[in-house]
């Protein structure tokens, strides 16, 4: 743990920045093209990904544990929204048969 | 502390009173419940307590959560009939406003942003339910997946915004931060871009413009009374989460975000109402409305003074007060005729003088007529950014309000001066009380401002 620490140290920070701003900004890409309800959905969560990659990385550069513990609460709350998120699509899908969201359009946008 | 304990634990007796069959006794559990946590809101008055360094219950989160709590009890007194007609489990629909109430008093009183979006997930994973609670019913289904999605990519930036500000300052306490702010010489680049990520993730929960294009739907697809609930409580709370965060350690970047904020008051000023112009429906009226005072709130941040918290504190209780009543006699209207377009108010005041007359206050509250509570949040709204001669943006502002005037007196003038159907509403009486209690809140605090003035 200890070695992995100082190797993951050893890449400058700079780099985990714009790793994580490109895979956030995939996900953003992803939620604003995409017409399936699923594919928005794993976007989604790619962008929550992101931002735990780059909490790990800012947590370990400057040895602060409380990084990671918010980590745990991203984690624990995303599984959370998937268990409603799924139910609410599946709902969706035994009304309309479909989870494409240009199927919602009976409210006007 | 005491507040989140007691409401949850209502929360779980009310689910196992709904197990048990025990129907009768849930509205009397939840009553009973949410007024002692009231009773714990009171007794905290000043105590101004830090729970562990992660929640503050000072006088600003104590003032909204009691706010929170009598609007969550007004709409609890207004499910009488509403629930049973439709469902048999309506443990759970109180329950789950009860866990959102419980995630809003963690978003009012929050010192650690990690507190800010765990409340802000409570709050947001049972309104998603809530919102789609009528599994048959496609309007709901599509205002819940539509609200989901949002609410999930807008937590997103929410979370990329805080983890930059973490990035740049090492921690995620609000004294922390202002500090960093403060004391530092030069702050780093990222915190730049996190304090604007921040501002639309919050943006996006609030529902102001350029990120409201989910409200309407939303309002209108979701069961009328959980849309009171998502348009006032939930609105109120959002509004105290981000004065904690922008008016509280974010205040030393003041010139830098003032900028970004001006365009987002005035394009949701400015949409908010124009489109409210053009709605047949009242329910989807209401929601436009909605947007346009999250304009008129947003309003406190542009000049900050120590007046600005209780500013948005007045403003949030008439709008709150006022909405509540507007809901409540649209569920009855809509109970009778099944519709909810303007024309079902026709000729509202002949047969049922009090419920007009309860109505029209709201409206004249929302639109902000003096002697109302909306006067009042209005006024002192605009005096606080007068002081600092933004007077275009006040000119603008006067401009959307009268612009409001034409669309709160449409219902006005349909209900006493046109000629409809001649209802008669059967009005419950739990109906009757909660109509009194928001009239008399709004015409005291239109009245006697002073009661609520120096509160915070």
């Amino acid at each position: 743990m200890e070695n992995l620490t100082t190797q993951m140290a050893g890449v400058p920070l700079n780099h985990y920045i714009y790793l994580c701003a490109i895979i956030f900004t995939i996900g953003v890409i992803g939620v604003l093209t995409r017409r399936n309800a699923i594919v928005i959905f794993m976007s989604v969560e790619l962008m929550l990904n992101a931002v735990n990659l780059l909490l790990t990385a800012f947590s370990v550069h400057s040895n602060d544990p409380s990084g990671q513990v918010f980590v745990f609460f991203i984690m624990a709350l995303a599984a959370a929204e998937v268990a409603v998120g799924l139910a609410i699509i599946v709902m969706v899908y035994r009304n309309t048969k479909s989870i494409d969201i240009n199927v919602l359009n009976r409210l006007k946008w | 502390m005491n507040i989140i304990i007691t409401i949850s634990i209502t929360a779980f007796i009310v689910l196992y009173a709904g197990l048990f069959k025990a129907n009768k006794a849930l509205l009397p559990l939840t009553v009973v419940g949410l007024l002692t946590a009231l009773g714990f809101t009171l007794a905290a008055w000043n105590g101004n307590a830090v729970h562990f360094g992660m929640m503050q219950t000072d006088n600003f989160a104590l003032a909204f959560s009691g706010v929170c709590i009598i609007g969550t009890l007004l709409i609890f007194l207004l499910t009488q009939n509403y629930f049973h007609a439709k469902s048999d489990n309506i443990a759970e629909y109180y329950t789950l406003i009860l866990f959102a109430l419980a995630g809003m008093i963690m978003m009012v009183s929050y010192k650690n942003m990690a507190m800010l979006f765990v409340g802000l997930e409570i709050m947001s994973v049972s309104l998603y339910i809530l919102a789609g609670i009528r599994k048959r019913d496609f309007a709901s289904n599509e205002a819940s997946l539509k609200y989901f999605l949002m609410g999930a990519f807008s937590t997103g930036f929410l979370l990329f915004g805080i983890t930059l500000i973490y990035g740049a300052t090492g921690s995620f306490d609000l004294d922390k931060i202002q500090d960093y702010l403060i004391d530092s010489k030069s702050i780093s680049p990222i915190f730049y871009p996190g304090v604007i990520l921040m501002m639309i993730g919050l943006c996006f929960k609030v529902g102001a413009a350029p990120f409201h294009f989910w409200t309407p739907d939303v309002y209108e697809g979701s069961p009328t009374l959980i849309t009171t609930f998502m348009s006032t409580v939930v609105k109120t709370a959002g509004f105290a989460a981000f004065l904690r965060l922008f008016a509280g350690a974010f205040a030393p970047l003041h010139d830098f975000y003032a900028v970004p904020l001006m365009v987002i008051v005035c394009l949701t000023l400015f949409i908010g109402n124009v489109t409210a112009l053009f709605q047949k429906n009242f329910k989807r009226m209401l929601a436009y409305s909605s947007i346009s005072h999250a304009g008129y709130m947003l309003f406190s941040l542009i000049v900050l003074t120590k007046n600005s918290e209780n500013n948005v504190l007045v403003y949030a209780a008439a709008y709150t007060f006022a909405s509540i009543i507007a809901f409540a006699v649209l569920i009855l209207v809509k109970q009778k005729t099944g519709s909810d377009s303007f024309e079902s108010f026709n000729g509202l005041g002949k047969k049922n003088p009090l419920i007009a007359i309860s109505l029209t206050i709201a409206m004249l509250s929302l639109a902000g007529i003096p002697l109302t509570a909306g006067f009042i949040g209005k006024y002192l709204m605009f005096l606080n950014v007068m002081g600092d001669y933004h007077m275009i943006l006040v000119a603008f502002a006067i401009l959307n309000a009268l612009i409001g005037f034409y669309y709160y007196f449409k219902v006005i003038v349909a209900m006493w001066f046109k000629d409809g159907a001649e209802i008669e509403l059967s009005t419950p009486a739990q109906y009757k009380v909660v109509l009194l209690v928001s009239v008399a809140i709004t015409l005291i605090l239109g009245i006697y401002p002073a009661i609520i003035l120096n509160l915070i």
